[in-house]
């Protein structure tokens, strides 16, 4: 089964990029939605006709929640007789890192969001192989590269791509790079390309309350001056 | 150019002096910018692990990561001058052979006509991936000729083809002049020998040429009426995009002089394409791709009575302009 793993943040165009890469894959696609609350992209997967299964982290790290779960995946994937595997999981404080070295990683971003979201994207993009800039269709082809270049500042190392979610333009590149991708029967021992924000502190285990003495394990003060 | 001695060498302020981008790659990475007298190395070896691991770094790829952006970024975008565009026709919607073969050039501005959803922007898409005979259309674009690689579409990804259309819109928070200088700056102008300020005066200048109402430089581009956005997109199209090829989908003719702005691309060397319904834009070019059934159904070259009979198509759009004209200066319209 071949896998790719697809990131980025909220919102950015990461199911609408996956449902236009599903229909140029040959053979059984199959979609694992690593979300926190909820979801509302199971119908969205439904209606393609593609099987999805949806995971919650809850009050887990998102990160760390992908990362214990990924195997878990691989293996739903193959019981399914998947041909290709994506997951796709949301970043949400940016310094998340869901890559996997070997495993072929996209990291999806919105060329409305901002000028200086690329260099804000910390491993999710850094870390990518593949950089897909969405709804670039209504921006100005001027911010369509001034974006890019932001992304190339970030990265200079992945593809980036214009993928347009809604027509689908674009994606056939993406399905060519995707078609390239490693096949893998586990993940196990495999590692991920960065780390996990880290912190088991109080505040892990469910303490709400504010004040130095409510403040065990790990954490990082500021020094104010 | 041996970046990686440079970096070894040099301190941070220098480097900065002599590569103004790289003070972006410092921002980028967080690194502190409090002893710029100091090499790299040297303020690296001030930082603990912890920092490192903080912000997604490692202590030992800094170095060379600042190598890799500082040759992505300086690298000249040369690599993209091509001489010609082929088109080789496939199959359309319903298997029949496109029997279709046409060449374009620099400077050539081509039309594409037909209904919509005839398959006109597949044409573009085909055009904007290089398609190798591998997209559902199994047409070959060759480049300077020759057939082209997955590695070169690849690394032309997004840089071969520049596009406008009537949806597109700004979105930054920036004057005209902040919004050209930022553009130009990401090309690398303002960087060693490239002048920022010729760029963005011709850019603007032209911008102004174009549009039917006058902007300033202190303008925000996101307050720009709908001509003078397009004026001064496509400007910005002539002038700073790398990209050879241009694709023009139906412009509206309101408050900007498309006529002379399609002129301007294609004397910029542009190989400019433009999808439309407009009788004027299509004559005026020199051949157009008519598509039906998804596929290319004819090439026309524009032919004498065409262009005889654009006077008088130009008469009647005249005397539209008019009236366009009248209505908002509060006139009545006289019997035509």
């Amino acid at each position: 089964m071949r896998m790719i793993t697809v990131a980025g943040p909220p919102s950015s165009g990461k199911t609408s990029v996956i449902l236009k890469l599903a229909q140029l894959l040959d053979g059984q696609v199959g979609v694992v939605k690593f979300d926190c609350l909820t979801s509302f992209d199971r119908e969205r997967y439904d209606e393609a006709g593609i099987p999805v299964f949806v995971g919650y982290s809850g009050k887990f790290c998102p990160d760390h929640f992908f990362v214990n779960n990924i195997e878990g995946a691989v293996q739903w994937g193959i019981r399914r007789g998947f041909d290709t595997l994506i997951t796709e999981s949301a970043g949400l404080c940016n310094r998340c890192s869901p890559h996997i070295k070997g495993i072929l990683s996209v990291c999806v971003v919105d060329a409305l969001s901002g000028i200086h979201t690329p260099r804000k994207i910390g491993p999710m993009l850094k870390m990518a192989d593949v950089a897909v800039i969405t709804k670039g269709d209504i921006v100005s082809q001027a911010e369509r590269e001034v974006f890019a270049w932001g992304v190339r500042q970030a990265n200079s190392k992945a593809q980036i791509l214009f993928v347009n979610g809604i027509t689908g333009q674009g994606a056939f590149m993406l399905a060519k790079k995707a078609a390239q991708a490693r096949e893998i029967t586990t993940l196990t021992d495999n590692t991920l390309r960065f780390t996990t924000p880290a912190a088991a502190c109080a505040y892990c285990t469910g303490e709400t309350r504010i004040g130095e003495a409510y403040q065990m394990g790990m954490m990082r003060k500021l020094e104010y001056d | 150019m041996d970046f990686d001695r440079l970096i070894e060498k040099r301190s941070i302020a220098q480097l900065m002096e002599e590569f103004p981008i790289s003070g972006d790659f410092f921002r980028n990475a967080n690194i502190p910018l409090t002893d710029t007298h100091k090499t790299l190395q040297e303020v690296l070896s001030t930082l603990d692990d912890e920092w490192f691991y903080e912000f997604g770094q490692n202590r030992f790829e800094v170095h060379n990561q600042l190598v890799d952006f500082l040759q992505d970024m300086t690298a000249s975008e040369n690599a993209q001058a091509i001489k010609s565009l082929t088109v080789i026709g496939g199959k359309n919607k319903r298997g029949e052979d496109e029997n279709a073969r046409f060449t374009l050039m620099p400077g050539d501005v081509v039309s594409v006509v037909g209904p919509t959803g005839s398959g006109k922007s597949r044409l573009l898409a085909d055009i904007e991936c290089l398609a190798q005979g591998d997209t559902p259309t199994r047409r070959h674009i060759l480049v300077d000729g020759q057939p082209v690689t997955d590695d070169v579409r690849f690394a032309l990804g997004g840089k071969l083809v520049a596009q406008l259309s009537q949806n597109m819109n700004f979105v930054m928070d920036l004057t005209v002049q902040e919004f050209l200088e930022m553009h130009a700056g990401s090309l690398g102008a303002g960087q060693g020998p490239l002048p920022m300020a010729g760029v963005v005066n011709a850019c603007f200048e032209k911008a102004n040429s174009l549009a039917g109402e006058k902007f300033t430089p202190g303008t925000k581009v996101t307050m720009l009426s709908g001509g003078q956005s397009r004026a001064l997109m496509i400007a910005d199209c002539a002038y700073m995009s790398q990209s050879p090829i241009v694709l023009i989908d139906e412009i509206e003719n309101a408050g900007v002089d498309r006529r002379k702005a399609i002129d301007l691309l294609a004397r910029r060397e542009k190989i400019v394409l433009i999808s439309t319904h407009d009788p004027l834009l299509a004559l005026g070019a020199t051949h157009r791709i008519v598509i039906k059934h998804g596929g290319i159904y004819r090439v026309l070259t524009t032919s004498p009575e065409e262009k005889s009979s654009m006077k008088e198509l130009e008469r009647v759009d005249a005397m539209l302009a008019d009236a366009r004209r009248k209505l908002r200066s509060g006139e009545r319209i006289a019997s035509l």
